[in-house]
């Protein structure tokens, strides 16, 4: 009539018993009456709020990047030194680039950071992860603006 | 003629069952530290009517079948808030999930709430949610002498934070966060809607102070607008509106 058990619940009976209970399983970081600690700042607040409206300006910059580089005058087949050189030529186009690096990155990297705040358990893990993405956005965006800006048409 | 009829109902249960009650399997997920440190699926066989509640099974199995298993319910009636489990795989009240509604004809899986540390079968430790509870400071706080009459309030600014005081703190909404079962540091829903209850209190003067609290890194800038809380509320609380009335309250007392 009842106690059908799927796994036996007698695994390890001679491991634990009254005296001796199993470890319980704390879910990661718990909240204690010391944590966690006030920081003070609106820095979560203007996170918010720089994903919300970079991300309306994306939809216009990504989009349109997207349209222009995959779908008209060809296609993806157009693209090469010359077509970049091309839009390059315009102040308008490395505005449009320039800015859409930018906000693209910034949003990217502090989607991410929120993703690992969620996902990484350890104190340490979170560390580590943060610096190398916080490395990897200095890095690309400095090295996107360099081209931007000293990107010559006649290079050889 | 009655001999018979005892002899059938005590050898036979099981095919003279009374046409109203169904068999219904109860997968119950069962822990205790004090014999094995895995938990495992254990399946019970009911007769039961389906208009009765998980509950009632639940009960069924502790006083008729296994005495051992562990659960927590006080008032059976969806108001104390002590049977949050989580229920085919959604937060519930056990006391207010009727068996006919969770499609009995498939064994129903009965949980602890998730996040939380499990301490015997479906009892967690709900420390680190009543933590968070106090520290949004859930009580009325007010300045200068006490009034000798009572403090009154008109009938729209009651209802401005009507729906949160609905909350019973069954940790239904906070245990299905994904945020909070990952990060236990964030307040959770139960904890911001305890809040948002103060805050819009026109009688209430530590709304600034309670914004200030949920503005730090792990209040209500954590909430991704899953809506998880929303749909396991028990009392039918907008969880996920009343986060976002903080948030907007948060700004637009910035800007
Ligand atoms: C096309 C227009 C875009 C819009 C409207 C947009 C909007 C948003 C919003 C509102 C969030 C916050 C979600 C939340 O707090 O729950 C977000 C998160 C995020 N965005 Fe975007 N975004 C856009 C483009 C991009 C691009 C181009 C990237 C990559 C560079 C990106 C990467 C991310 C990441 C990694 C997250 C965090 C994911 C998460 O919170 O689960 N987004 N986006
Ligand atoms: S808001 Fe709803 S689900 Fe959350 S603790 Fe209160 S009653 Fe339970
Ligand atoms: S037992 Fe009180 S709410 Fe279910």
């Amino acid at each position: 009539m009842s106690a059908e058990t799927t796994t036996p619940a007698t695994d390890n009976v001679s491991l634990y018993d009254v005296d001796n209970p199993a470890p319980v399983i704390e879910p990661p970081r718990a909240r204690t009456k010391k944590t966690p600690k006030s920081t003070r700042t609106n820095f979560e607040l203007y996170g918010w709020l720089f994903m919300r409206l970079s991300g309306v300006v994306l939809v216009v910059l990504v989009l349109g990047h997207l349209l222009i580089q995959l779908v008209l005058d060809g296609g993806v087949s157009k693209i090469g030194f010359a077509f970049v050189a091309g839009r390059w030529a315009s102040p308008f186009w490395q505005a449009w680039d320039l800015i859409m690096l930018w906000l693209a990155m910034l949003h990217g990297a502090n989607g991410l950071r929120t993703v690992i705040n969620d996902y990484a358990e350890r104190p340490k893990t979170r560390f580590w992860l943060k610096n190398l993405l916080y490395a990897a956005t200095v890095f690309t965006v400095l090295l996107g603006t360099l081209v931007i800006f000293t990107f010559d048409p006649n290079i050889r | 003629m009655s001999t018979p009829t005892l002899e059938k109902s005590a050898a036979s249960a099981e095919s003279e069952a009374p046409a109203h009650l169904i068999t219904v399997t109860f997968r119950v997920r069962r822990f205790n530290p004090e014999i094995s440190d895995q938990a495992t699926w254990q399946d019970f066989q009911l007769e039961i009517d389906p208009k009765e509640r998980v509950l009632d099974g639940l009960h069924k199995i502790k006083w008729d079948h296994d005495g051992t298993l562990t659960f927590r319910r006080s008032c059976a009636h969806g108001i104390c808030g002590s049977d949050a489990m989580r229920i085919n795989g959604k937060n519930r009240l056990a006391c207010k999930t009727l068996i006919k509604d969770i499609n009995p004809s498939k064994p129903i899986t009965v949980e602890p709430i998730k996040g939380l540390t499990v301490l015997k079968d479906l009892v967690v430790d709900m420390e680190p949610f009543f933590q968070a509870y106090r520290d949004v400071m859930p009580f009325l706080i007010t300045k200068g002498n006490e009034p000798t009459r009572e403090r009154l309030q008109s009938a729209e600014d009651r209802e401005r934070f009507d729906d949160t005081t609905k909350c019973i703190l069954c940790a239904a909404c906070t245990s299905s966060c994904p945020v909070f079962w990952n990060d236990g540091q964030y307040f959770g829903p139960a904890a911001i809607v305890n809040a948002h209850r103060f805050i819009f209190d026109s009688r209430d003067e530590a709304g600034e102070q309670r914004l200030e609290i949920l503005n730090d890194k792990d209040g209500v800038w954590r909430c991704r607008t899953t809506f998880n809380c929303t749909d396991a509320c028990p009392r039918g609380i907008e969880v996920t509106k009343a986060i976002q009335e903080v948030k907007r309250a948060l700004i637009t007392r910035r800007f």
